[in-house]
């Protein structure tokens, strides 16, 4: 293989081809095993410096990252700016400007404004990794979720996916979107319609209204977070009620034709979204994606550095050898 | 004042109904008359019009000047001679500055400053509420009193009816226009450009158009009940111009304007989180920009105005969310509208010089927008098939915040006099 991988950026799955988006996924096999070993490190990245800059706060995304970093044998810094003098979008330019002066090699940055990820990428030489823009895409959870779906499933083309919940708000709903659509997947979501943007039908997605419907045509839901918030903003009565209505249950499982898997890109309302039996229950998969987590994380790095995916293999297994 | 003659160029009155090759003579500042060979007065500077169009100045409803308060981005001075290289001989300077155009000695300020600048004429609007706050009516009679033409809250929306209301009733005593930013703000807010399927992927929180059309419903409702005139400001939906038509057909006092961002551009221009795509209103969908198209065709808008507004480059330079909205627009205005609205056979040339300067400036009763005998000489000289390439770091104004950069245009001013007084061109005219 003699394409390039990824490119400088990893801004979104929209602007990726199904090849690439496949050959990440590839990339990721070889690293899970990394994580598995009793020494688990590498030295494909090493010598190398990455930022992670998140001005937003994040746990799992974050530190998902700073194991995939440091399993690579990279040099990492972590600046939160979330909470401090560094406010909102107050000094994107200047941050881009002095990080390019520390000669940094990659910055994986988390922003609240959609567009942040590509507005820094545009104006530095160093590599940089979108861990989510405002509503915009969050890239790495989404291949996560992709390489989940085809661990369980053995494919990803022509299985019905359905993203439930706030899909206007969520950044892992619109890389979802693209990820499985370029793979072959059939897409829906599901939520109240104050909840889903307009021209989704332009996107490509079937919607539907009720949380029984969708249960009854899909093979995979991927339950969203609710925000708390939403209900505030006027988007939704009560948490209550949205439970009631669009709440995933046992006992609406119960009536799908067949066993459903079940995703959810975390921190988990229980018993809001999602109830606490399906969450723990045999058909979730939600723990599992935080495991594929780092694996992604690895083989976009590592993709992103100039790695060959060929190669791969002999990174994750060189370690190997001397165990 | 030396006497000018502007010969053999192809002169178009639309106040009049000329339209021909005619020689225009200026004496004192003002229109002497057409004529054709008639001879040169004694002394006078001739301007060679010959395959040029010769017309009356442009006047702009509606421009930013930012000053007071922000004057790193704009000045009155700056502003009147972006205007002039623009073609205008007259624009409408709102009152979002700081401190507001509230009170007669802002107004008074401005005109002053205008005076002093020069270039194209500066008409101050006064604001609808102290502060622009949408609460207490600002004195219309002190405001109209120190030179304001109109009132209005642009930039914050009149989101009182009851205020709208007693606007429209109290400005007829001075026989002025409230002009309405026309946005619902509970469905805009938080906003940052169009809802449809380009927010939807951008991940960027829309305004609906429907957000401009419950005001423009609204302000249409309050002026069938008061009878005043409303002037609705840059208006962008389709369902604006079907609320606008309906308006007009049953007679009211309801006017409106359109920017050429609006009849150019779609909101896949904000596809790569192009900050100077982000304004607002926003830029809409195609079938609002043919509809725009559609209602400057057959005058149910009756103006093209710029909503110019300057901003400095760090301000455009940030996140699409933190970004402001809003473009310069002043210099590229007449060539837009030739290349997207005559060009394309949508209005003839004397079609576009009556909603660029006749219209405009019967509405608000301003100086210009004729050449008939005896109006002071505010003229534009064109060049309707000038080819160009927009160029922002050529502009006038302090900023360049436009998403018209390397457009290729098509028609360019070449000389603009005010009061016989040529305030831009000479070497190319």
């Amino acid at each position: 293989m003699t394409v390039p991988a990824l490119g400088k950026d990893l801004l979104g799955l929209e602007p990726l081809s199904a090849e690439q988006i496949r050959r990440i996924l590839d990339t990721a096999e070889p690293f899970k095993a990394v994580s598995e070993r009793a020494i688990k490190k590498v030295p494909a990245l090493r010598g190398k410096t990455i930022v992670n800059l998140f001005f937003e706060a994040s746990t799992r995304t974050r530190i998902s990252f700073e194991f995939a970093e440091k399993r690579l044998s990279a040099d990492t810094v972590n600046i939160t700016a979330y909470g401090s003098s560094v406010q909102k979008g107050e000094n994107l330019v200047d941050t881009a400007r002095n990080l390019e002066a520390m000669r940094i090699d990659m910055v994986v940055i988390r922003h609240e404004s959609s567009g942040a990820a590509k507005f820094l990428a545009e104006r530095i030489r160093s590599n940089v990794i979108n861990a989510g823009d405002g509503k915009h895409e969050h890239p790495t959870q989404a291949l996560l979720d992709l390489l989940t779906i085809r661990d369980t499933l053995g494919k990803i083309e022509g299985v019905k996916v359905c993203i439930c919940g706030d899909v206007l708000h969520s950044r892992v709903a619109r890389s979802n979107m693209w990820g499985l659509r370029k793979l072959g997947a059939d897409v829906a979501v599901c939520g109240p319609k104050t909840l889903l943007p307009l021209g989704l039908g332009e996107l490509g997605v079937t919607v539907f209204r009720r949380i029984e419907d969708a249960i009854q045509w899909a093979d995979v839901l991927n339950v969203l977070r609710l925000q708390i918030e939403r209900m505030s903003a006027g988007y939704i009565p009560s948490l209550r009620e949205y439970n009631r209505v669009f709440g995933v249950s046992v006992e609406r499982l119960e009536r799908a034709p067949h066993d459903l898997v079940i995703l959810h890109p975390g921190p988990m309302n229980r018993g809001v979204e999602i109830d606490s039996r399906v969450a723990d229950g045999p058909h979730s998969v939600i723990l599992q994606q935080v495991t594929n987590g780092v694996a992604v994380r690895m083989a976009v790095l590592y993709l992103l550095a100039g790695g060959q995916p060929e190669l791969a293999v002999a990174a994750g297994g060189a370690k190997g050898a001397d165990e | 004042m030396k006497p000018v003659v502007v010969r053999g160029g192809r002169v178009i009155d639309p106040g009049t109904g000329h339209d021909g090759v005619a020689d225009l003579v200026i004496v004192d500042g003002k229109i002497a008359g057409l004529g054709r060979g008639d001879g040169t007065p004694d002394g006078a500077e001739v301007i060679d019009a010959k395959g040029l169009v010769v017309a009356p100045g442009l006047v702009d409803l509606h421009v930013h000047l930012r000053e007071p308060g922000q004057e790193h981005q704009e000045t009155v001075a700056t502003g009147a001679h972006a205007a002039a290289a623009g073609g205008f001989t007259a624009v409408c300077a709102m009152p979002n500055t700081d401190p507001v155009t509230d009170n007669q000695a802002a107004v008074g300020f401005i005109v002053k400053q205008a005076a002093a600048a020069r270039a194209a004429r500066v008409y101050p609007y006064g604001a609808v509420s102290l502060g622009q706050r949408g609460e207490q009516l600002a004195e219309f009679g002190e405001l109209v009193g120190a030179g304001a033409v109109a009132v209005s809250d642009d930039g914050h929306p009149v989101a009182s009816g009851h205020l709208m209301r007693t606007a429209l009733e109290y400005a007829q005593t001075f026989g002025i226009p409230v002009a309405d930013h026309c946005e619902e703000p509970t469905l805009a807010k938080g906003g940052v450009m169009h809802e449809g399927v380009v927010s939807a992927r951008l991940g960027l929180k829309g305004i609906p158009a429907a957000a401009e059309e419950i005001m423009v419903a609204r302000d249409v409702i309050l002026a069938r009940l008061t009878g005043g005139h409303v002037h609705l400001c840059h208006m962008s939906t389709r369902g604006s111009v079907e609320l606008i038509r309906r308006a007009k057909d049953e007679g009211l006092r309801v006017t409106a304007e359109a920017c050429p961002h609006h009849f150019t551009l779609t909101h896949e221009a904000c596809g790569a989180y192009d900050t100077n795509a982000k304004m607002n209103p926003p830029l809409r969908e195609p079938e609002d920009v043919e509809a725009v198209c559609a209602a400057l065709a057959d005058g149910t808008i009756d103006a093209i105005a710029t909503d110019h507004a300057p901003h400095h480059y760090d301000a455009k330079e940030r996140e699409f969310d933190d970004a402001p909205f809003g473009i310069i627009g002043l210099e590229t205005a007449l060539g837009l509208a030739i290349t997207e609205l005559v060009e394309r056979k949508l209005l003839t040339l004397p079609q576009l010089i009556e909603r660029m300067s006749t219209v405009p400036a019967r509405l608000f009763g301003l100086t210009g927008g004729t050449i008939a005998k005896g109006a002071p000489a505010d003229v534009v000289v064109f060049d309707p098939s000038a080819r160009w390439v927009v160029d922002p770091a050529e502009s006038f104004s302090k900023s360049r915040n436009t998403p018209f950069a390397g457009r290729h245009l098509v028609g360019r001013a070449v000389r603009t006099l005010v009061g016989g007084r040529t305030v831009f061109g000479g070497s190319r005219a």
